[in-house]
């Protein structure tokens, strides 16, 4: 009964780095729960007989049974119950949205603060790594079939971890030279270690999936030659969002004009923030980043960690519909990123070198809801200003990459070029392939990636045992 | 890991022949695709066309010259080594189809970049015609494999101690005057490249060119290696490496390349410093 005796209000913070420290710095912000705090924490879940956190996660974890097992300092239970839903626990604890998933249904928030459940995951699956036995979870006796994973991010890593155990055998490619997709080339070494990445492929590895990085798959092999000649059962395509959006204004091929891809993929997958490395990275001083997402504030942190005097985040909407997470704005703006809201770029200019010298805004203002519910930023006239700016980073988002869908048009795509595949399972219009993902939806979660993942892998287990 | 089964020195010290063993690679390469290499951990990842691809041995050959750190490090790699990671093929192949008189221009290693298309060329029925350009016999690479496969070759060289003194647009100009042809493919330098099209466009002479910019993934995915052709951006890696080109703005891609100049050279010195360094170690215990 101690737990229903705590104040519910007093949710217990994670440690973190001080901002002033970490801003110059890639090691990681928040610093984890020790035992006692996540004891602590844990005693305030109210064990509800309905539990809405599940209702709210994309793969339905078994939130108060793990929560139970912390109170209980039964550890390795713990995170066992996770592993039972949750394949990358370590990942989800850190990046998932929770606030709009499991802990935005806590009936503690109602009037206080939620239980921290993305806190306690993540505690559960350092915990592990750090004094887990390193016992796997048990396989089923094998199948003889064989499937391929294309795409080593999270929902191809879902589809990897949840088949190897039915007792398929599994290759997962890659089209770059380390697996992880996103988590590695995408997301920062400051929000989501890369040893904890290469702990969650190796644990596979150790299962026995195959990974085969460096292959691209729509040129190297094609989907088909996967099924015909390289004798897969089923295929699984996951190779996400891909395809940089630009602003098409003039002055965007100038030096210092990166794709929030380029940007972070060489700052994370290619490590320009340490020197052994061979890297090449613009060193920007006055740095814009443009776009409200994730991703906007991932490269606008990262351009304070490689030096930069200023970052500014530029966004054509107010406060308000920015779509970034509202903890990760709170980070960028404790670090010192500025924000310059409703503005939006009009023309990047430039020296005779072809080196990006300053960039000139408009300023805009809000008008009626559009399409997405959301109120439209309409343009002010005559209050057009430029500032100087040596580096700018477009985060407008990503389309998806037709590389491997052009090579196979019997995979079919939607009006904007997604792969068109049954919400329920995953099923393309191609017979023993499965899609899922950011190729499908466009650009979104890690969860709801690796909560496509789940469900493809069960139909495919199904296909796999008893036909299409 | 990817072994180099042949190297060779084509040029002391500058241009480098690698033979490296990629099965996959080599069974599906078509002339015109290229790969990216990359020798250790903390390197960078480098583009290049393949100059040959053998799918017998699973082989596929690259040339390069040696620009920066990063060519300095594949030129010190030993056959029985190997580069880390090896990806390809990417890019769209070259549409080879039978259009008459085709005139393949290449200059410096680029030469070797030309050798599959002229190849290609030659095989789809065309009658090839070679001009071959260089700083100085030495350096020009690749003309017998050139020789054996073009029905006429004209050589060039800057200071005259090969072929012609001159310009390969000195030689293309004579060609397009007394056997104008229906196609010219060029690879080399950007501003031969560029040369080569401001020759053609007034004859309405339809040109490819390969480009050779920077890129990180490869696949389309970053955006790196965008450029401008005509009025469109086009990624090179998955659009091209070719292009139309009457079209291409070469001032653009020209300062593109040039993104990573300064921080190449500091790099370039500091690495040559540390190799001189340990070479001097190794000679004192030795």
């Amino acid at each position: 009964m101690q737990a229903t005796q705590n104040t519910p209000k007093d949710r217990h913070p994670m440690p973190e780095q001080p901002a002033d420290v970490r801003r110059h710095n890639f090691l990681e912000v928040p610093l984890g729960y020790t035992e006692e705090l996540a004891k602590a924490e844990a005693s305030r879940c109210l064990q509800c007989k309905i539990p809405k956190c599940v209702e709210g996660c994309p793969v339905a974890v078994p939130i108060p049974q793990f929560i139970r097992a912390i109170t209980q300092g039964q550890l390795a239970e713990g995170i066992r119950i996770i592993w039972a839903k949750n394949g990358l626990p370590a990942v989800c604890g850190r990046v998932c949205p929770q606030e709009n998933q499991c802990e935005g249904q806590c009936i503690l928030g109602k009037k206080g603060k939620p239980v921290a459940i993305g806190n306690l995951e993540r505690f559960l699956a350092d915990w592990e790594r750090a004094h887990g036995d390193g016992s796997l979870p048990g396989k089923q006796p094998p199948t003889g079939k064989r499937v391929a994973v294309v795409g080593s991010g999270p929902s191809g890593l879902t589809v990897a971890g949840d088949l190897i155990l039915k007792g398929h055998a599994v290759t997962l490619f890659e089209a770059f030279h380390k697996p992880g997709g996103v988590l590695s080339y995408g997301i920062p070494e400051f929000r989501l270690p890369k040893d904890i990445v290469r702990a969650e492929v190796s644990i596979l590895e150790k299962l026995g999936v195959e990974l085969v990085c460096n292959t691209v798959i729509g040129r190297a092999v094609d989907v088909h030659e996967l099924l015909r000649e390289e004798g897969y059962d089923a295929v699984f395509v996951g190779v996400g969002a891909g395809l940089p959006r630009f602003l098409n204004i003039p002055g965007e091929n100038l030096i210092g004009v990166y794709s929030a891809n380029e940007y972070l993929t060489r700052a994370n997958l290619m490590k320009a923030y340490d020197p052994l490395y061979d890297t090449p990275l613009v060193p920007g001083q006055n740095v814009m980043v443009v776009g409200g997402g994730n991703v906007a504030m991932d490269s606008a942190r990262t351009a304070l960690r490689m030096g930069a005097k200023s970052v500014k985040i530029v966004y054509r909407r107010s406060r308000e519909e920015m779509p970034a997470r509202a903890e990760e704005v709170h980070h960028a703006e404790q670090e010192g990123v500025e924000f310059l809201l409703l503005a939006n770029p009009l023309r990047l200019d430039g020296d005779s070198d072809g080196r990006l010298t300053s960039v000139t805004c408009e300023r805009m203002t809000l008008g009626e809801p559009d399409a997405s519910g959301r109120r439209r930023p309409v343009p002010l006239p005559g209050a057009d200003f430029t500032m100087d700016c040596d580096l700018a980073i477009i985060a407008v988002g990503s389309g998806a990459n037709p590389l491997l869908t052009s090579s196979e048009p019997a995979i079919k795509l939607n009006r904007r070029g997604n792969i068109d595949a049954d919400p329920e399972t995953g099923k393309t219009y191609m017979r023993g392939v499965w899609a899922g993902g950011d190729i499908v939806t466009g650009a979104a979660t890690v969860i709801l990636a690796m909560g496509a993942g789940r469900k493809a892998a069960d139909s495919m287990h199904e296909y796999l045992m008893r036909g299409w | 890991m990817f072994k180099i089964v042949r190297t060779e020195e084509l040029v002391p010290t500058s241009v480098f022949l690698h033979e490296i063993e990629a099965p996959r690679v080599a069974r599906k390469a078509q002339p015109g695709q290229f790969l990216i290499l990359k020798a250790t951990e903390t390197g960078e990842r480098i583009p290049l066309t393949m100059a040959d691809t053998n799918p017998e041995t699973g082989t596929v050959t690259v040339i390069f010259m040696v620009v920066g750190k990063s060519t300095a490090i594949f030129s010190a790699l030993k056959a029985g080594e190997t580069y880390t990671d090896l990806i390809g093929p990417l890019g769209r192949p070259t549409d080879i189809e039978k259009v008459g008189h085709v005139v393949c221009v290449g200059g410096g290693t680029g030469i070797a970049v030309l050798h599959p298309l002229a190849r290609g060329m030659k095989k789809a029925g065309n009658r090839v015609t070679t001009i071959l350009g260089a700083r100085s016999e030495n350096f020009l690479i690749f003309r017998e494999q050139m020789v054996a496969l073009s029905d006429a070759l004209i050589a060039m060289s800057d200071d005259g101690s090969t072929g012609r003194k001159g310009f390969v647009t000195d030689a293309l100009k004579e060609v397009i005057a007394t056997d104008k042809p229906d196609l010219v493919v060029a690879v080399g330098p950007v501003p031969m490249m560029r040369a080569v099209s401001e020759l053609t466009r007034p004859e309405k002479i339809h040109t490819l060119v390969s480009l050779n910019p920077v890129m990180v993934d490869g696949t389309g995915m970053c955006g790196c290696c965008r450029v401008t052709v005509g009025d469109e951006i086009k990624f090179a890696c998955v659009d091209g490496p070719e292009f139309d080109g009457h079209k291409i703005d070469f001032h653009g891609l020209t300062q593109r390349l040039n993104a990573y100049k300064a921080a190449e050279a500091e790099a370039m010195t500091a690495h040559r410093c540390r190799m001189e360094a340990q070479a001097k170690q190794l000679e004192q215990q030795a």
